[in-house]
Formats: structure tokens, C-alpha cells, sequence
């Protein structure tokens, strides 16, 4: 089962449902979509770590096969070429790699080149496979980066926890894409709504089975919890305002490994997204 | 010399238009001939990279100098292995410009900045 865990915006706690999560499960896999800046591996610490680089396919003309024809030039929706003094320029932040320019070059002028973007990190923590993406500083777009990390995620017959980037952009459609289940974070305050309300926007397009995981909540008014009831919305859990969870969350510890309450609480967490989920492959079947 | 400049309207009596990828036209004015001509920018309404294709259109227009207020740098990467020269202009009226860079009165634009990339402005 692969379950992906979003919010309008960061700091909601996708991480801390993420990680803890995939660490109650006996087997799992944890997968780092959040590639602009991943957070994920410094709570499991992960051993045994192998990189692979993610590269990007480029093109460029061979100027002795180039007739200046611009098939390229005018097929490119990105504007991403332009011929100017019999040489095709290629503006390597604008290509998007589709590979429109190489096929329909009249010519076969036009091969590719890689290019590195970012990388991808595997390694153990204990029960979890700890799957990192890094994307390079400076790039566009991470979504070649999220591509790779779940096309190999694909195989797996362990449970998949994807802690996916802030928002509800391309990376993030990109990440929810393959999931089973989506875990949606919130605050319970009126911005927390309205973050809450752009991943349910989400969800629902995307027609993704989803439940609702109110973080940080106190006594009294909870404006997110209000949304979810008003809206019929499953409320899976509720993870309280907890100094002690804080201070652990802020040291990268990983709270069900280090005390029972929380170990409880994530494993509660787990048997609803399971439920849950479950329940909706039942009744789609 | 040919000259491109971006501007509102396609007219002689509009006005220096403050983005150049994204200009609704572009006056090609011959200073020799005192020809003009409105090209159609048909980058305005991409949904990137439009400065490039704006300049690649100027410069199969055949201009030899533009006068602009600004210009991203994906468009003056274009322009410049083009070898076309950018002049900043001195106020909105299209026919002062001209008048000035005939002068030799217009500054070369310098800053060039690094692109809006459908991140707000113009």
C-alpha cells in the first residue's frame, strides 16, 4: 500500500506523520518527495547509503547535419530554442526533456546529452528502507527527481510512506500520483484551513481515497476540525499540542522509538489509514 | 538601420510598451527609409520562455538595434550572439526615441535582469 502525506504548506508536521509512521510499521519504505529540501533522513539516520545521480536528457544539433530548417525551433512549446547565425541555442532551464525537438528534426540533427539535476539516496534504518530525493540548487523543477523515486518504488511490496513536498503544485501531483491513500495535515487555525482547503482540492481531483490528521491541536476551538465536520471530511487522528513531542521532533529523534505513548498513538494512526484504505479499495471493487 | 521597439499598440502614436517578451507588437522602424512597419508578437501569450522567442522574432525581422526599457536575460543571450545592440529608452513617446538614438543620444541598456519566468510583473 502506498500512502502519501501532504499539507498546504511546511511546517504542518508531514514529516513527523511521515517518518513515524513508516518506523511503527514492522516493514516499510520511506520515500523523501519533498526533494527541495528533504528532512526525512535526519530522523532515520539511515546506514549503508548508496547515491545515484538523476540526470535530465538535453539536446543539441550537429551543425554539420543542421540545415536551419527550425522544425525544432517552432515545435518547442517552452521556447526552450532559438536559431540565430546558423546555430541552434538551447536554454538548458527552459527544456523540459520531452524529446519533441530530437523526433521531428528532419535532419536527425539533434542527439542528447545528460544532464544532473539531483540524486537519489537509499539507505536502512532498522525496520525502514530510507529513500531520499536531493535536488540540485538552482534547478526548475524536481519533478525528474520525484519521477525516478517512485517509478522504482513501483515493485515494492512493503508499505510506502510518501512525505511529499509542501502545496499542492506539479511536484506535488507528481508524488500523489501512484498513492493508494493520502494523509492530509492541518493546524487548527484559520490559515491551517485554508492550507487544508488546497489539498483537498487535490485529493479531489485527483479522485485520491484521503484522510484527515490534525496536528498540533489544543483545547478548545479547532477551525480545522470545524472544516472537516462541516464538509464530512474522516478525521483519522489527532496529534496533540505536546512540548515533549516538539522538543524530540526538533532533536531528530523519532518518537515511537523512543517512547510507548507515541508508539501507541502512530500505531492507532495506522490501523485508520489501513481501514480506511481498505474500505475504499472494498467499495470501489 | 532597422530598429524594433516593444509597444502597446500597433500605431505610431502609442507608447513604449515596459515589457519586451510579453509587448502585444513591435514597431520595425528603417531610420533610412522612415519606414514602419507592426510585427505581431506572437510570444506574448507563451506560457514561457517568451522573451526567446520574441527576440528570435526580432531577429528575423532583420532589426539591427532595439530600443527597450528592459529586457530579461534569456532574451539578451539571444540578441547578443545576434549582435544586435539594446538601448534604453529615454521616456514613452515612440518618436522621441527614434529622434534620440538617430542623435546618438540613448544610452546602451546594461542591467539586465533576470527574468520574471511567470513570477508576477510584466
Amino acid at each position: 500500500m502506498k500512502i502519501a502525506v501532504l499539507s498546504g504548506k511546511g511546517g504542518t508536521g508531514k514529516t513527523l506523520v511521515s517518518v513515524n509512521l513508516a518506523a511503527v510499521s514492522p516493514e516499510s519504505v520511506y520515500i523523501d518527495c519533498d526533494v527541495e529540501e528533504p528532512n526525512g533522513y535526519l530522523f532515520f539516520k539511515p546506514q549503508d547509503i548508496k547515491n545515484k545521480r538523476v540526470t535530465v536528457k538535453l539536446p543539441q544539433a550537429d551543425s554539420k547535419l543542421c540545415n536551419g530548417c527550425r522544425t525544432c525551433v517552432n515545435f518547442c512549446k517552452f521556447n526552450a530554442l532559438a536559431y540565430i547565425k546558423n546555430n541552434l541555442i538551447v536554454f538548458n532551464e527552459i527544456c523540459h526533456s520531452c524529446g519533441g525537438c530530437l523526433l521531428f528534426c528532419p535532419q536527425k540533427a539533434i542527439s542528447e546529452k545528460d544532464r544532473e539535476i539531483g540524486m537519489i539516496q537509499r539507505g536502512i534504518s532498522g525496520n525502514v528502507r530510507v529513500v531520499t530525493g536531493m535536488l540540485n540548487i538552482g534547478e526548475a523543477s524536481g519533478v525528474p527527481v520525484i519521477e525516478k523515486l517512485l517509478q522504482d518504488s513501483r515493485k515494492e511490496n512493503k508499505d510506502v510512506f510518501i512525505d511529499c513536498p509542501p502545496g499542492s503544485a506539479c511536484m506535488v501531483m507528481e508524488s500523489i500520483k501512484d498513492a493508494d491513500y493520502c494523509i492530509l495535515v492541518a493546524e487548527p487555525t484559520i490559515f491551517g484551513v485554508h492550507n487544508l482547503e488546497m489539498v483537498y482540492e487535490l485529493v479531489n481531483l485527483f479522485q485520491k481515497p484521503f484522510g484527515v490528521v490534525l496536528n498540533k491541536c489544543l483545547e478548545g476551538e479547532n477551525p480545522a476540525e470545524d472544516y472537516c465536520l462541516q464538509n464530512e471530511i474522516k478525521i483519522l487522528n489527532k496529534i496533540p499540542f505536546d512540548l515533549e513531542l516538539g522538543t524530540m521532533n526538533s532533536n531528530g529523534q523519532i518518537a515511537v522509538r523512543k517512547h510507548p505513548k507515541y508508539r501507541d498513538l502512530f500505531q492507532n494512526l495506522l490501523q485508520a489509514v489501513r481501514k480506511e484504505a481498505r474500505h475504499e479499495t472494498a467499495s470501489d471493487s | 538601420m532597422k530598429i524594433a521597439i516593444p509597444v502597446d499598440d500597433n500605431s505610431m502614436d502609442t507608447s513604449v510598451c515596459i515589457s519586451f517578451g510579453r509587448a502585444p507588437y513591435f514597431l520595425l522602424y528603417d531610420t533610412e527609409t522612415e519606414e514602419n512597419n507592426f510585427l505581431n508578437n506572437s510570444a506574448a501569450a507563451s506560457q514561457g520562455g517568451a522573451g526567446i522567442k520574441a527576440a528570435q522574432n526580432i531577429v528575423d525581422s532583420g532589426a539591427e538595434a532595439i530600443i527597450t526599457p528592459r529586457c530579461g536575460e534569456n532574451a539578451a543571450e539571444v540578441l547578443k550572439v545576434a549582435e544586435i545592440a539594446l538601448y534604453k529608452n529615454t521616456n514613452n513617446s515612440i518618436r522621441d526615441n527614434i529622434e534620440a538614438l538617430k542623435e546618438g543620444k540613448l544610452n546602451l541598456l546594461d542591467d539586465i535582469h533576470p527574468g520574471f519566468h511567470q513570477h508576477g510583473g510584466s
